[in-house]
């Protein structure tokens, strides 16, 4: 069974195929970052405009690149939330209205259940069950998950996701849009230490985060009396590290709450070498390994898309050629997304 | 000769079918959102004709200018049909749709484009064609003007909406108004068939919405020029 995944919740337009037996047919991905940069920041009017834009070529570059026509695709699972309103609209009413064209079903996505299982489609994949460290721009959430569709929020942050707290940080010592991956490679050259910033909630006995205060202690260091610009370096170390440790202590206690030896990370900050880094370090002592999703599959992407509406279709859950309903979920959460629905 | 279209840029969402001499309408009134609509709408517009999906000729929707949201929805509807069907798009102009339904033949078109400004066109209907004298814009209704010579009816919502500044300001040269229509699937679909026949339908990748109003946010530096926080 062929799967066309499509993925517009923000700021990157992503398609796929996935082949039930083949696996990943092949991509196309197209981010917005160089169209918001003069911005600051994602402008969503801005975004949904360049979905539009995207998403029809993107379309037809995947299927030439997969050798495959419209009408191979048996399935079209897309991103119906959270994310952008306005973006996802665009995603939705793209795929339900080819849905309906060409009589086959369609499978509205969690977003964040397309990260949670991207690892899985990772030439060495984890099995289930498995706690999840969730990390990205949006969110911070660590999760228990013992299936597809079946998770267990073990805590969250309380305020700034992780991702959030980096950009803004990078912001804030006046570095370029997108902040967060400018930041972590400026903290290579400095040293951790030489500031001392809060590790926020690291001994609170809960997986609950928050990166807030950190950030306004980085708002504070940086604007004493004193703070020079060849400062920056040091402490955009300290910010990671102080980020670093907090979710790499989170993680380690879920894994041993759980009594569980797999951890798998999900989300754009998992691109962030020094995290990698330290959560394999951590791993390794307890005897747990972290299965992380390929690089290019850290950000959205189409691809966990495809995949997330396969696996639901490859347990069971039963589906109907499209009547053409639909609706985005902008504040959609992952505590109500349930198991597969096989057929009674 | 077989056209679907698609309108939903203001809260009254409609659909139509052009098959040949027949044109039928399903349209929803009063609703924010359509996207629960649409689509089953065109299913029971297309199960009312007899006329199968794959039979249509072309797709066509209302382009804008109007609600952002509801001119991506029907572009997003459109192209997903057409690229599923292998069939083309026909993008019509929401004014042009309003000024159809209008039995005066010099239009002043002009809609509530909401945050205090009016969309507006004008129209000359000759032999039955309508040509267009003045091309979709945006402004403040204070700022809105007539064409230079003639005298033209104004039609559309934003004589409701902001008829208090609109009428006076557009002076003696406007012979009356209509402040309630709102532009449908019908007028969208009569006005994709001429299109049709003349050859002027496009790939489904490259419908686009006709938003009109472009400058949607401030670039950092704009905010920054403008004495505002980066």
């Amino acid at each position: 069974m062929r799967v066309l995944g499509i993925e517009t919740s923000c700021d990157e337009t992503g398609v796929a195929v996935y082949d039930t037996d083949k696996g990943l047919l092949g991509h196309r991905l197209h981010s917005q970052i160089d169209l918001h940069a003069a911005y600051g920041g994602v402008v969503p009017e801005l975004a949904s405009r360049d979905h539009v834009r995207r998403l029809p070529l993107l379309l037809r570059e995947t299927l030439a690149l997969t050798g495959l026509s419209m009408r191979d695709v048996d399935a079209i699972a897309y991103t119906a939330g959270p994310g952008l309103a306005g973006a996802l609209l665009v995603g939705s009413s793209v795929a339900e209205a080819l849905g309906v064209a060409l009589g086959i079903p369609t499978l509205p996505v969690h977003h964040l259940e397309g990260h949670l299982l991207s690892p899985l489609l990772s030439a060495d994949p984890p099995a289930f069950p498995f706690v999840a460290l969730l990390v990205s721009g949006g969110h911070t959430q660590l999760m228990r998950v013992s299936g597809v569709g079946d998770y267990a929020l073990l805590g969250e942050t309380v305020d700034d996701a992780a991702g959030e707290a980096f950009d803004k940080t990078a912001k804030l010592i006046g570095l370029p849009y997108p902040g967060g991956p400018v930041l972590a490679k400026l903290a290579l050259e400095g040293t951790p230490g030489r500031f001392k910033l809060p590790r926020p909630m690291l001994h609170s006995k809960d997986f609950d985060f928050s990166f807030s205060g950190l950030k306004t202690a980085v708002l504070t260091t940086a604007t004493a009396p004193g703070f020079a610009p060849e400062d920056r370096a040091d402490l955009a170390a300290e910010f990671q590290a102080a980020a670093v440790e907090v979710l790499v202590a989170k993680a380690m206690a879920a894994l041993r709450h759980c009594g569980l030896r797999q951890l798998v990370v999900a989300g754009g900050v998992g691109a962030n070498l020094a995290l990698r880094a330290a959560l394999d370090a951590a791993a390794a002592k307890r005897k747990a390994r972290v299965f992380y999703p390929e690089l290019e599959l850290c950000t959205d992407n189409g691809a966990m898309i495809a995949f997330a509406g396969a696996m639901r279709l490859m347990a069971g859950e039963q589906v109907e050629a499209s009547d053409g309903r639909f609706a985005v979920r902008p504040r959609w959460s992952l505590q109500e997304i349930t198991p597969p629905q096989a057929a009674a | 000769m077989k056209i679907l279209a698609l309108e939903t840029s203001t809260e009254t969402a409609s659909v139509a079918l052009l098959d040949g001499d027949r044109l039928l309408e399903r349209s929803v009134a009063g609703r924010p959102g359509h996207s629960e609509t649409i689509l089953p709408e065109i299913r029971l517009l297309l199960a009312e004709a007899g006329v199968a999906l794959d039979a249509l000729d072309a797709i066509a929707f209302g382009a804008g200018p109007g609600a952002f949201t509801g001119l991506r929805l029907a572009c997003g509807v459109a192209q997903g049909l057409a690229m599923g069907l292998g069939k083309p798009v026909i993008p019509v102009g929401t004014l042009a749709a309003l000024a159809s339904q209008c039995s005066h033949d010099a239009i002043f078109v002009a809609a509530d484009a909401r945050m205090s400004e009016v969309y507006f066109a004008a129209y000359r209907r000759v032999d039955g064609v309508l040509e267009e004298c003045l091309a979709p814009s945006c402004a403040a209704p204070g700022a809105v003007a007539l064409p230079a010579e003639g005298d033209w009816f104004g039609f559309g919502s934003a004589f409701k909406a902001y008829g208090e500044v609109l009428v006076p300001g557009l002076g003696a040269r406007l012979a009356g108004h209509d402040a309630t229509p709102v532009p449908l699937a019908s007028s969208v679909a009569r006005l994709a068939a001429w299109h049709f026949s003349r050859g002027e339908v496009v790939d489904a990748a490259l419908a686009a919405p006709l938003y009109v109003r472009d400058k949607v946010a401030l670039t950092t530096a704009e905010r920054l020029a403008s004495g505002g926080k980066a």
